[in-house]
């Protein structure tokens, strides 16, 4: 009797499995087809980057993969080895990180205020601060190049190089990208810290701690996936910037990768093709980011606090 | 809320309002005072520059008409197709193992500049079978290769052997061309910050459901979706103000012509090439207007969380 219902409930648990596993057929195929989908696009732009800059534009890109004897790395030689290049990779990383953390910190101070204190005029200035996300750089770009020229403090920063503030300077650059990276920080970052239950702050006050205390030990550890997110396209963001750079730094020693990369093309004429390279090289250091803040998109982190 | 000193909140907003007030605001108000003034801005010619906009004079050069139309048809379809395509990427791919992988294929887009985007998406697209692997797959499939960054016909003419017919602008096959690029290079932003959302989410509601018998689609219908809500809002309206700006992709890959230009795109030809200032900035007030009824429904949305929470 006994055994029957052991093997009954066994059988019972197997074609679960049975219709698990195969239920769960057309989710893979979805997944898998998306990226597939997704990444013929940059596989063509991979393969390309190993070939012949004249085979490119003559024949589709998946006939080098039938012929190895096309490959090679003239393209990439091309790129590393021009002038500069390794001082423009540091100088994209001098101006991105700073950029990047400035707006992070920055803005999840303006996104705590707007979400959790009241004071006069919040919901309009909050609106407002929304409604720039439509402003399009390059019409700021001309009334801020103006500005800069007047306030520019010459000068030569140690180590990293460049003007003390304004044009030609990294410090004028972080500002610049901060500010137009500030609207989506704040939109996005209000958004999550509003989600969190009131109990938490409510709590916390209780218990005498300061705005302080409840922004760096409550807010933004729970609040580690929207940051995760915002760091990983703030970088983006700032690391493909070619416009703003090209506009506000006009010396070429602090030139970052995009423009560096930008003249080798047009020095090259209309030798395109080394885009290609160049693009894979360039995508390394955010995909690496992306990576990396990959792990703090786990699950749960809210639920495990408010039990705790 | 407690009680604190009534400059404190100004405090923690100060960096952000001294910056966004140089940086977008100050940009913005020269913008719409110069929208009143002539190509040079220096004499006041007051609406001249709006109307210029809504009769548009001259569509062989700068076709004001197809630029909002375009723009509305940006507006809608890269929208709903990015945030629908993220928000079933997010779901469906948090229950497999190999979701970073999966994530990952999906955000490498994001990480290619756009001009190398254009570069290879001018290959995707070529007329030359041998060359575009778009047209390949068509010549496979047994059809005539499409002109798709240049033709102006209707899109059904591409997939069906309908003969031509007159589709309105903007429903160009080249204007879907285009966002069809712009949705590969856009979803895997919708997809990371979706997902992150989704993360937030307590695991224990949803296995509570599941232990009550709930099926996936009600699960996703009560719980998940109520409780996404407010990032698939924050994705949404990111995404539509992005589309009104759209600039850097269809100025690469059609700098406009073949009646694809945008908003943005006008306002930089307007603007830099026929040293129209007046007109150019018309254009970007124009893109600022459209994001009125954004705030409007922001409003709302966040009356409504500071009542529930």
């Amino acid at each position: 009797m006994a055994a029957q219902r052991i093997s009954a409930q066994h059988r019972g648990r197997l074609s679960d499995t049975l219709r698990k596993t195969f239920g769960r057929i057309p989710l893979h195929f979805v997944i898998l087809a998306t990226c597939l989908a997704w990444s013929i696009p940059t596989i063509a732009l991979l393969v390309s980057s190993f070939r012949d800059p004249s085979a490119i534009a003559g024949s589709g890109w998946w006939n080098a993969l039938l012929d190895p004897t096309q490959w090679t790395l003239t393209n990439y030689d091309n790129v590393l080895n021009a002038r500069g290049m390794t001082d423009a990779f540091i100088n994209s990383l001098i101006i991105t990180i700073p950029s990047t953390l400035f707006v992070i910190l920055i803005g999840a101070f303006a996104a705590y205020a707007f979400a959790w204190m009241k004071f006069p005029f919040r919901n309009v200035i909050f609106l407002i601060v929304v409604a720039l996300l439509v402003v399009p750089v390059q019409m700021t770009l001309i009334p801020i190049l103006r500005l800069y020229t007047i306030v520019t403090i010459e000068g030569s920063i140690p180590i990293i190089g460049g003007n003390v503030f304004g044009v030609g300077s990294y410090s004028g650059l972080w500002i610049a990208h901060t500010a137009y990276g500030l609207p989506f920080a704040i939109f996005l970052l209000r958004n999550f810290f509003g989600g969190l239950p009131r109990e938490l702050f409510e709590s916390a006050h209780l218990d005498g701690a300061s705005d302080l205390t409840v922004f760096f030990k409550i807010v933004l550890p729970l609040s580690v996936p929207a940051i995760a997110a915002l760091a990983i396209f703030q970088f983006l963001w700032v690391w493909q910037d070619l416009l703003v750079a090209l506009v506000l730094l006009g010396d070429p020693d602090l030139a970052p990768m995009t423009l560096q990369i930008n003249s080798l093309v047009s020095s090259f004429g209309s030798n395109y093709q080394v885009l290609t390279a160049a693009a894979f090289l360039s995508m390394i250091v955010p995909l690496g980011i992306f990576f990396a803040l990959q792990r703090y998109f786990v699950e749960g982190i809210l639920a495990g606090s408010v039990k705790g | 809320m407690i009680g604190r000193a009534w400059w404190i909140p100004w405090l923690w907003l100060a960096p952000t309002l001294a910056l966004l007030g140089v940086f977008l605001v100050y940009p913005s108000v020269d913008t719409v005072r110069r929208s009143f003034l002539d190509e040079r801005s220096d004499n006041f010619v007051g609406l001249d520059n709006y109307q210029f906009i809504i009769d548009n004079p001259t569509p062989l050069s700068l076709d004001t008409h197809a630029a909002l139309l375009n723009n509305l048809l940006w507006l809608t379809m890269f929208t709903a197709v990015c945030v629908g395509l993220g928000l079933l990427m997010a779901i469906l791919t948090a229950r497999v193992r190999y979701e970073a992988a999966a994530k990952a294929a999906i955000f490498v887009p994001m990480a290619i500049s756009f001009v190398a985007v254009s570069v290879i998406w001018r290959f995707m697209y070529d007329i030359q079978t041998d060359v575009g692997t778009v047209n390949a797959v068509f010549a496979e499939l047994g059809k005539d290769p499409v002109a798709w960054l240049i033709s102006t016909e209707a899109p059904q003419k591409a997939f069906l052997d309908v003969p031509p017919n007159d589709t309105p602008s903007p429903f160009q096959v080249n204007n879907f061309a285009l966002i069809a690029v712009g949705v590969w290079n856009w979803t895997g932003f919708t997809l990371v910050i979706l997902s992150a959302g989704l993360k937030s989410i307590s695991k224990d509601l949803m296995e509570a459901a599941r232990v009550d018998g709930a099926g996936e689609w009600q699960i996703f219908r009560r719980i998940t979706l109520p409780l996404m809500l407010p990032t698939i809002i924050v994705v949404t309206t990111t995404l539509v103000i992005q589309t009104l700006k759209t600039f850097d992709l269809v100025w690469v890959m059609t700098g406009g012509a073949f009646k694809t230009d945008v908003v943005a795109t006008l306002f930089f030809k307007a603007a830099f090439i026929n040293r129209d200032f007046g007109v150019g900035a018309a254009l970007a007030v124009v893109l600022m207007a459209f994001v009125v009824p954004i705030m409007l429904i922001s409003i709302r949305r966040f009356q409504v969380q500071e009542e529930i929470r």
